[in-house]
């Protein structure tokens, strides 16, 4: 029986034992001086619970924990000299005892008969039925074969009968004791803030497996190549993963990679704070209401545009256009490439605006506004109040903005992967091409992975390093502001 | 002041005295120029906001037009099924040559003679005129309707995309004739048949329903359309309830302790997380570990799904902070439970709230890239994804993916798709406004 027929069989049953339970408990006699404790739909939800829960549950497991086991007893029952061998082998004979197991349902029982006997040509006959074996398939591999083929069956058979004789009996349970002073929306409420606390883990959850997930592909990787020729080595030259070439990798410095990534951060930086906290002074200080609410809401469209299209402006627009500028300033030889750390730094900077600006804004409108009103009132101009009373007591405030702007700068992959280039130089001249560690991660995955090979692995250690770059970021900006926030509340 | 002399009594007639210079001439140039520098950044801001938008709708708009052949087809038998086999082999009428069939109908047109030997190199030109789409294009119609072979037909191919750009007036036709795609005659052809109206630009229906291919005249964004309305889906699906109870849970019930600090924290954290880690994450837990496939929608709406909860918990909890406590005072007063109040009550009144961050949300997420690189999603998928299992790519993808291509139409519909990008992430955030403005209540 299938997965999704089981499931809908539970189902089912969950739906008839809701609508059974909240009509018996809409027709309990009432009796003198008892109040009904819940109403009918709690105990409709209740039974509905008991029926599905457990049994999924129970199904759930089964499904994730049968595998594991059928494959170690198949693996058991194999000879000796076959277990003997290397643990590559294993899933490679353990894979074409799966497949010749499931190949066999498609075939004639005559057909067994030749392949029990050791007669038959397994590939060819496996190949007229449509399945793929990788190897010849050898004699030892039959009886396993069947042997995995009976246990799975079983198994299905007795994870689906499980499950649904679990979701039979919850129903019993739920109708069973349907009665006035039943607690069924306890019951229920219990339940459901279980599920609420569930997906607040979420969250951490996802951060666990962003760490582990990363962490594992990292220390794998680190098997192969040594920490210090990563955190020191100044040459990125992966190569290329030749199949079966084993040993032979290149080299993966990270230096020229992170001095690219934060090169091309400081540039925008340079841009988008001057512009960006500006702006915000402007809107604060100076613009009238209706100038405000227009232009505030103009500049967040930046930040509403998604990266790809900054990253298309950058190649197609500014990039040819600072190289074309350069040429014509110096007279035939661009300065500037088309694809440099000016043009990604100068585009990732226009998209930076928006979250330097409307930060700063935040931040500045948390200054009390008594401080402003004094300033004002002892005869300084609004120039003077900004610099010397509002930007001094917002300045904690500004830096952990900047902060989280610099992260997101050292995060952002788009426009970079489409303007700055794959080279990886270390070079200080802006007008020439650098590499990040966002475009080196997207090059290295894009195209044939094989998770056991350096090339494809480094990704994962340069990820995490992005990640701790920009984690680090994150928590000091947001104690900064949380702290900053505490002074004047 | 004190050189006043306070006893004088004809204080009317002396001299003002001399003001002490404070330097309030030097003070305002100061102020007027702090002014301007504010001036100056909200006008590169705005600057750059309109360059962009222009340079994008000035290089894009064309692709929504597409220039079109309309040719009277005869559906010759002898082209198509010469020996007379197609009853008994229906591979026949899926492999004849119809690319010849729509040449002949153009050298009819022009007045060339298809027979004659000395016109092979304008015939091979006038092939070069007509996509090779027209292929497909007549085999689903013969497929379709075997009847119409021995009749003409008036049909409308599309042209090729050079000839396109050409009449578009994109390639620069003053550059020696060897050195560009198209040729002197193929210009000359193209005069023709714009004059006498056969060759127009037609609304470019291909650019949403096509799949991938290397033809630009035959790209479209079809498959991207339906993968990122697949994943749309499932990060709604997922990412709503999802967010909305995790929300719930640590607006209303969870007690103030270190655990829920450390998931408050985390949210926080996870907001600002480069997108390309979660990529990471999900190529990492979702492709290796779970063995799902890659470039499959699926893998794809889960990572966005993961991206976007941080910004819907965060606009959740907002909504729920907004409402004021007196309804649940209220509530709780005449005997609800907290779970009654808080999803008979207070979800309701902060429901305009919720969704607003949830459109927000899926704007976000349906311009993300970098993670749906990592998962595969850059793959050339020319059929419709039927099932989110199947390979599928995304919106942005494709514009990645044409961003890379360099012939002259690839730019076109590069800037076309994002033109269309964006005005979707335009409906959303209008919708995400006009839900607030009609919803939103100040307590």
């Amino acid at each position: 029986m299938s997965v999704s027929w089981v499931l809908a069989i539970i189902l089912v049953i969950g739906v008839v034992a809701f609508m059974v339970a909240r009509l018996r408990a809409a027709r309990l006699e009432p009796q003198a001086g008892v109040k009904q404790h819940s109403l009918p739909g709690y105990h409709g939800s209740y039974a509905l619970i008991l029926a599905i829960f457990p049994a999924i549950i129970f199904f759930g497991i089964w499904k994730a924990t049968s595998p594991v086991y059928i494959d170690s007893a198949v693996w058991r029952s194999l000879p000796e000299q076959v277990r003997s061998a290397s643990d590559a082998n294993r899933s490679l004979t353990m894979g074409t005892i799966y497949t010749i197991g499931d190949g066999m349902r498609r075939l004639t029982p005559a057909e067994l008969d030749q392949v029990r006997s050791g007669q038959a040509d397994l590939k060819a006959l496996f190949a007229s039925r449509g399945v793929a074996l990788a190897s010849s398939g050898e004699a030892y591999m039959i009886p396993a074969a069947e042997n995995y083929r009976s246990m799975s069956d079983s198994s299905s058979l007795w994870s689906a009968v499980g499950a649904i004789l679990l979701s039979l009996a919850g129903a019993w349970l739920g109708l069973s004791g349907i009665t006035l002073r039943r607690r069924a929306r306890n019951n229920v409420e219990r339940v459901m803030l279980w599920g609420l606390i569930a997906a607040s883990t979420v969250a951490i959850l996802t951060t666990v497996g962003i760490v582990l997930s990363m962490l594992f592909q990292t220390l794998t990787f680190f098997q192969s190549v040594p920490l210090s020729n990563f955190f020191f080595g100044t040459v990125w030259d992966p190569r290329f993963a030749a199949a079966g070439s084993g040993g032979a990798t290149g080299q993966f410095g990270l230096i020229p990679l992170l001095a690219g990534t934060l090169y091309i951060a400081l540039v925008a930086m340079l841009f988008a704070v001057p512009v960006g906290l500006f702006a915000a002074i402007y809107m604060s200080e100076y613009a009238s209401r209706k100038v405000r609410s227009v232009v505030k809401p103009v500049l967040e469209l930046l930040a509403g545009i998604p990266t790809i299209v900054y990253g298309i402006f950058a190649l197609v627009t500014v990039g040819p256009l600072l190289r074309d500028i350069s040429a014509a300033l110096s007279g035939g030889q661009p300065f500037i490439m088309a694809q440099s750390v000016l043009t990604a730094g100068l585009v990732m900077g226009i998209m930076l605006i928006p979250f330097v600006s409307s930060l700063s804004d935040d931040i500045i409108s948390s200054v009390p506004r008594s401080l402003h009103d004094g300033s004002l009132g002892l005869g300084a101009t609004r120039s003077e109040t900004v610099r010397n009373v509002i930007l001094p007591a917002a300045l904690p405030g500004i830096v952990g903005a900047l902060l989280l702007t610099a992260s997101r700068a050292i995060g952002e992959t788009m426009i970079v992967v489409l303007a700055a280039g794959v080279a990886a130089k270390l070079t200080l001249n802006p007008g020439e091409a650098m590499t990040t560690i966002t475009v080196k991660i997207v090059n290295q995955l894009t195209g044939d992975l094989e998770f056991t090979s350096p090339q494809t692995l480094v990704a994962f250690a340069l990820g995490i390093t992005l990640f701790v770059i920009t984690l680090g970021m994150n928590v000091l900006a947001l104690y900064i502001v949380r702290k900053y926030r505490e002074q004047y509340e | 002041m004190t050189d006043i002399p306070f006893d004088q009594a004809g204080a009317v007639d002396a001299v003002a005295p001399p003001r002490r210079d404070i330097g309030i001439q030097r003070r305002y140039r100061a102020e007027r120029r702090f002014r301007l520098y504010g001036l100056i950044a909200i006008g590169i801001g705005i600057f750059f906001l309109a360059a962009l938008l222009f340079t994008v709708v000035r290089g894009g708009y064309t692709a929504f037009w597409q220039t079109s052949i309309n040719l009277a087809v005869s559906f010759d038998p002898d082209v198509i099924d010469a020996d007379g086999k197609r009853d008994s082999d229906p591979n026949v009428l899926a492999t004849a040559n119809y690319p010849l069939l729509a040449r002949n109908a153009l050298a009819t047109k022009l007045g060339i003679d298809v027979d004659a030997e000395g016109n092979r190199a304008e015939l091979r030109l006038l092939s070069g005129m007509i996509s090779q789409g027209v292929r497909t294009q007549l085999r689903d119609m013969v497929l379709a309707d075997p009847s119409i072979i021995g009749t003409t037909q008036n049909v409308w191919v599309l042209a090729a995309a050079d000839v396109d750009s050409a009449h578009k007036g994109q390639i620069d036709l003053s550059v020696p004739e060897s050195r560009r795609k198209v040729k002197d005659k193929q210009v000359g052809w193209m005069k023709t048949l714009t004059a006498d109206g056969t060759m127009i630009e037609r609304f470019n229906r291909g650019l949403f329903t096509f799949g991938a291919s290397s033809r630009p005249e035959t790209a479209g964004m079809g498959v991207a359309l339906i993968g990122s309305l697949y994943m749309m889906l499932i990060v709604l699906v997922l990412a709503l309830p999802i967010g909305v109870a995790a929300s719930i849970y640590l607006e209303e019930f969870a007690p103030k302790n270190r655990w829920t600090d450390l998931i408050e924290v985390n949210i926080n954290n996870l907001a600002a997380v480069p997108s390309i880690v979660f990529g990471l994450l999900g190529l990492a837990v979702f492709v290796n570990f779970a063995g799902l496939p890659r470039s499959a929608s699926l893998v794809g709406g889960l990572v966005l799904t993961l991206m976007t909860l941080p910004t819907i918990i965060i606009a959740t909890r907002a909504a729920l902070k907004a409402v004021p406590p007196s309804i649940r005072s209220g509530a709780l007063g005449i005997g609800a439970s907290r779970m009654q109040t808080v999803f008979h009550h207070v979800l309701p009144l902060a429901a305009p709230g919720i969704l607003t961050g949830t459109i927000i949300g899926l704007a976000q997420a349906l311009g993300e890239t970098a993670p749906l690189l990592l998962i595969g999603m850059v793959a050339f998928v020319a059929d419709y994804p039927a099932t989110p299992l199947d390979p599928a790519t995304a919106l942005p993808v494709q514009i990645y993916m044409w961003a890379n291509e360099a012939e002259r139409a690839f730019v076109e519909r590069t800037s076309g798709a994002i033109i269309i990008l964006l005005l979707f992430l335009a409906a959303m955030n209008l919708a995400a406004i006009l839900l607030r403005r009609r919803f939103e209540r100040r307590w």
